[in-house]
């Protein structure tokens, strides 16, 4: 294809993405270095029967006017970067010098929002991310086992967690396990406590967000792996039952290397995914136990005040996790490009 | 054909099935739930006292006379004006899925038969597109969009959505140009055909089957976003999905819960019926990434 054909075609995406993708990631960057002006006070001289006193005010309309001039803010180098809200440098060494061991320094680590909304991404990307294959490869192998007329509703009904909104799916399981829904009050009796409630503690929070995770994204896992196995070929595993494997040798030998290619896309678009992590907790107004990054980001965009620059050093943050997270795929990417084939 | 190599002792065969009724039962029984919960009033719905309640609507009998409500959907259609929310979310989905395949066909068209190095780099982006978080985008829309004035409006979020999507879209399309052979357009070239004339006559007729795939994907992209809608869009311009949110905000606290249950099934129905329609291109969609590895 020639170069010029090439551009005209590729120029209403390329537009796009150019503006809209690579642009606000550059003014992300630009944003989060710097922060909100300061009012602008006035002194005036406030004279009265008893004398003048010098009296401190805001000048509204200096300060209305040095935000209208400089929209940004001023300039704050990496000083949002290091605050408490973030990276939090000198609250963490700190810490590090007056904790009484590692679990103490863990404690006070959690208290910083930064680093418990991390700590709540990465445990839930990587517990979430695993246990989504693993179950999506039962469920195909289940499904693959039932009779063909029953594999069209079966599939219809497995499909409806992955696609349904995932805030409203989220809110779905929320209501049922609310401590009046029908699977808390399940719990309360399992537990033998009329006190039980999912709100109220972290730990349980933290199990049914994963468990939503698992649940929302389980139905992708098993409709790469259903159509993998479709073309296991049954050849190879008949020639393995006359060399003497049994049933679970052929699945080890024969099935999962050849579904290997497939778990490594699974694991790809999950962990892209699972790292975004956030309508379940708004959903679960999990907040107080739980916070992700995409979390922090929004609640700090939403409400009165909207703290733009502390959002953008967040995002900044979220971005370079993204990319260490995903470098090793790009690296295999541009070598199996790059190998002369 | 059963053969020996696939065939199942009676022992694994049963606990495939009774593992896939317990997959079923997970998969669906939440969805069900909340349907019927939707017609009582919210002392069933939450029936602390005994579960039985919010399958028979003992409160919902005494309350409303009937053993079926439908005051959650009036409530929140009529009170709380969620068709116009139905509204906006129709007029964003329309709009995005009709610019993102208009764009995707022909970038992806582009990208499927290019062999210069630069497709390749420009796909590579498109990858490290996709993996960012669409809420970090958001905090650089903002102020930007404040200051031309572009906030809150339907218009703007379409772009915006479009553009989030084409990455996607664009490795989908991609993958699918791939697979139709690129002797057809070549030859109309030989014929006297230019690059577009090509496109147009040859492979258009030809794409439907990709095309109404990826339409599946990006409108499944626009209509169940939150981050984007909730944070671009003004209150009166508001879709399902952030409209429904304003609902656990505000009515919550006066006990109106059933008005957001009703907006809960009222989003949840669409889907339902597109799976029900299209759900062998779902699937082969979400393979068709994989398949390519």
């Amino acid at each position: 294809m020639k170069h010029s054909t090439f551009f005209w075609f590729v120029l209403p995406s390329a537009f796009l993405m150019l503006l809209f993708i690579a642009l606000p990631v550059a003014s992300v960057v630009t944003q989060s270095m710097y922060t909100a002006h300061e009012q602008v006070l006035v002194t005036v001289e406030n004279c009265g029967p008893f004398g003048c006193k010098p009296v401190t005010s805001i000048d509204q309309e200096a300060t209305k006017a040095l935000n209208a001039d400089k929209p940004l803010g001023k300039w704050a180098g990496l000083d949002i970067y290091k605050d408490r809200n973030h990276l939090a440098f000198s609250e963490v060494g700190s810490a590090w010098v007056n904790a009484d061991g590692l679990p103490d320094f863990g404690k006070t680590l959690m208290n910083l929002p930064f680093y418990k909304a991390m700590a709540f991404t990465l445990t839930y990307t990587f517990i979430v991310t695993p246990l989504t294959i693993i179950f999506g490869f039962f469920i195909a192998v289940a499904v693959n086992s039932v009779a063909k007329a029953l594999k069209g509703p079966t599939i219809f009904l497995t499909l409806l967690p992955f696609i349904v909104t995932p805030l409203v799916g989220s809110l779905i399981i929320f209501w049922m396990v609310d401590a009046r829904g029908i699977l808390g009050t399940g719990l309360q009796w399992l537990a033998n406590n009329p006190d039980l409630s999912v709100k109220a503690s972290t730990p349980l929070m933290w199990i049914m967000l994963m468990f939503y995770g698992i649940w929302h994204a389980a139905p992708f896992a098993f409709v790469v792996f259903y159509a993998g196995l479709q073309t296991v070929n049954s050849e190879s595993l008949e020639a393995a039952m006359i060399d003497g494997a049994n049933r679970w040798e052929r699945i080890r030998y024969v099935v999962i290397p050849h579904l290997f290619p497939l778990v490594t896309f699974v694991a790809l678009i999950q962990l892209m995914d699972n790292f975004r992590v956030f309508e379940p907790i708004v959903s679960f107004s999990a907040q107080a136990h739980a916070t992700s990054l995409s979390y922090a980001i929004f609640n700090d965009l939403g409400g009165e005040t909207r703290l733009l620059s502390s959002a953008a050093a967040t995002s900044v943050l979220t971005i370079i996790g993204i990319a260490i997270l995903l470098s090793p795929v790009l690296i295999r990417t541009y070598r199996d490009f790059s190998k002369p084939s | 054909m059963a053969n020996k190599a696939t065939a199942q002792p009676l022992s694994v065969k049963f606990l495939a099935i009774s593992f896939l009724m317990f997959w079923l039962v997970l998969a669906a029984f939440p969805f069900i739930w909340t349907l019927w919960g939707s017609f009582k009033v919210e002392g069933d719905f939450f029936s602390k006292a005994n579960w039985a309640n919010a399958l028979f609507g003992g409160l919902t009998q005494k309350e409303t006379g009937g053993s079926f409500t439908g005051d959650g959907y009036y409530g929140a259609f009529v009170e709380e004006e969620f068709w116009r929310a139905a509204l906006n979310s129709f007029i964003v989905c329309f709009f995005v899925v009709t610019i993102s395949l208009t764009f995707g066909t022909l970038g992806g068209y582009a990208l499927s038969r290019s062999t210069h190095r630069y497709a390749f780099w420009f796909l590579l982006f498109a990858l490290i597109f996709r993996a960012m978080p669409p809420i970090t985008l958001v905090s650089g829309y903002l102020l930007p969009f404040y200051e031309y004035n572009l906030w809150g409006r339907l218009s703007t979020t379409i772009i915006v959505l479009v553009a989030i999507n084409q990455p996607f879209t664009l490795w989908m399309l991609h993958a699918f140009f791939k697979n139709i052979p690129k002797d057809l357009d070549e030859s109309a070239m030989v014929d006297g055909c230019t690059r577009f004339q090509a496109f147009r006559h040859v492979i258009i007729p030809v794409m439907w089957p990709g095309v109404i795939t990826t339409g599946l994907f990006s409108f499944l992209l626009a209509y169940n976003d939150f981050a984007v809608t909730s944070m671009l869009l003004s209150k009166d311009n508001q879709t399902m999905v952030p409209k429904l949110a304003s609902f656990l905000g505000t009515t919550q606290t006066k006990g109106n819960v059933m008005f957001a249950v009703a907006a809960v099934v009222s989003i949840t129905a669409p889907l339902f019926v597109m799976v029900m329609v299209f759900q062998r291109q779902i699937v082969s969609g979400l393979t068709a990434g994989a398949v390519k590895g």
